[in-house]
């Protein structure tokens, strides 16, 4: 920040603009390498959590195989049935890479959620689309399920002109936007929330007696609002991982 | 958007996303989950599965020594019932062959005893045709003895006649 002689300058969307580390490189970016280190992360923990596969579990493969049992069980299990081991893997890899790299937003010298970035979250999204569409198509072939999604069965005719661009546009344009955009959004905000704090009350205690007195509070705050960031880190890898199962689910089921 | 101005740019529209990172997060998301995949959805199913069938081996254990039980019981509830039947007829036959034998014995006392009366009849009565035999006799000598003592003295005074009487009587305990 530019702001410690002057007056204060407020974070703004430029903040999430880092430099490339290494020379002009943009595959060097701060948010490359974190997305890269998570998967390094995320890989070696649970690898090294599933590699014995023990019956009486340890300490790091319980820990592990806790949260695999928790995508596995109350999110593929409950929401999509008895077809739900298939996509196990690819719910159990979203959930856990959402949630480590929106949880590097608090991480000391990490401190910056990649999730923010809004490629990350599109890609995501661009899974999540393109495996549920598949899905359907492929359990209920591709006109069945396109009609499926055109015109809901059990509607008068006449709802149909106000139901049909509603539905197409729920199904091809809302939900990868709004999957995407929520999880961006609350890790932006989330973010700059926390710069505010952080940076705002670096800027106080540099001023006269008075403002130093109350940097303290801009700093417990920003204590105060990191806990509450690693609430909706965690919620949000959750709803996203929730959503996609639950689009599956409706691909899955011949009433969409 | 260009690669370059991802940096510089001071206003750059958040909505809008970065090439690199697009194919970045693609190619680290397709890569974490072949991983996962291969390496840890298998090991951790592995896992459950092995804790699965440990649970229900146990149960089936302890379902199996439960019907083993049950059988055991059975068969020992099949054999005291037996073992009472054996032991109710062991008693009646015992009851039977303890009748058996009191009547048996009772018929052979009766028999003895029925034996032993006529052996004493018989006896008896041989005594007595013996002592008839014995008295008619003795009598008879008695008798003549007697008539030859009276006949032997006087017997005109009470006296006299008394005294005769007596040494009679003592004789006649004498010859005893």
């Amino acid at each position: 920040m530019a702001g410690s002689g002057a007056g204060f300058v407020p974070p703004s969307t430029a903040d999430f603009n880092l430099p490339p580390i290494i020379g002009n490189n943009a595959y060097s970016t701060k948010p490359v390498f974190l997305v890269l280190l998570s998967v390094l992360v995320i890989s070696a923990f649970f690898i090294a959590a599933s590699r014995k596969a023990l019956v009486v579990p340890s300490k790091l493969q319980f820990a592990g195989e806790s949260i695999y049992a928790f995508v596995r069980n109350d999110i593929g299990e409950e929401i999509i049935g008895h077809e739900f081991m298939r996509f196990v893997p690819f719910l159990f890899t979203l959930f856990t890479f959402i949630l480590t790299n929106n949880v590097f937003g608090i991480v000391p010298f990490l401190q910056f959620p990649s999730m923010s970035h809004v490629s990350f979250p599109y890609v995501l999204a661009v899974f999540s689309f393109v495996i549920f569409h598949a899905v359907g198509v492929k359990k209920q072939g591709l006109g069945k399920y396109l009609k499926g999604i055109a015109f809901m069965p059990g509607v008068p005719k006449a709802v149909y002109i106000l139901l049909t661009p509603i539905e197409i546009a729920t199904f091809f344009l809302v939900r990868p936007l709004t999957l995407s955009l929520r999880l961006f959004a609350n890790m932006f905000a989330g973010h700059l929330l926390l710069l505010v704090f952080i940076m705002g009350g670096d800027h106080l205690i540099r001023g006269v007696i008075g403002l130093k007195l109350i940097a303290p509070f801009a700093f417990a705050f920003g204590i105060g609002m990191t806990f509450f960031e690693f609430m909706v880190q965690c919620l949000q890898a959750y709803i996203f991982t929730l959503l996609t199962a639950l689009f599956i689910a409706g691909a899955l089921s011949d009433e969409h | 958007m260009s690669l370059r101005t991802v940096a510089a740019e001071a206003t750059v529209n958040p909505l809008v996303p970065h090439v690199a990172e697009l194919i970045v997060g693609f190619i680290a998301f397709s890569a974490l989950f072949l991983v996962l995949r291969a390496k840890v959805v298998p090991m951790f199913e592995k896992a459950f599965a092995a804790r699965t069938e440990a649970i229900q081996g146990g149960i089936e254990k302890a379902e199996r020594a439960q019907r083993e039980a049950q059988a055991a019981l059975v068969q020992y509830t099949a054999q005291l019932t037996e073992a009472r039947g054996e032991a109710q007829q062991i008693r009646e036959e015992a009851r039977v062959q303890g009748a058996a034998i009191i009547d048996d014995l009772r018929a052979k006392a009766q028999e003895e005893a029925t034996r032993i009366t006529a052996a004493a009849h018989a006896s008896i009565e041989a005594e007595r045709q013996q002592a008839i035999t014995s008295l008619r006799n003795e009598v008879g000598a008695l008798a003549t003895e007697l008539a030859s003592k009276i006949v032997g003295e006087a017997l005109d005074d009470q006296v006299r006649q008394s005294r005769i009487v007596d040494r009679f009587l003592d004789d006649l305990e004498k010859s005893k």
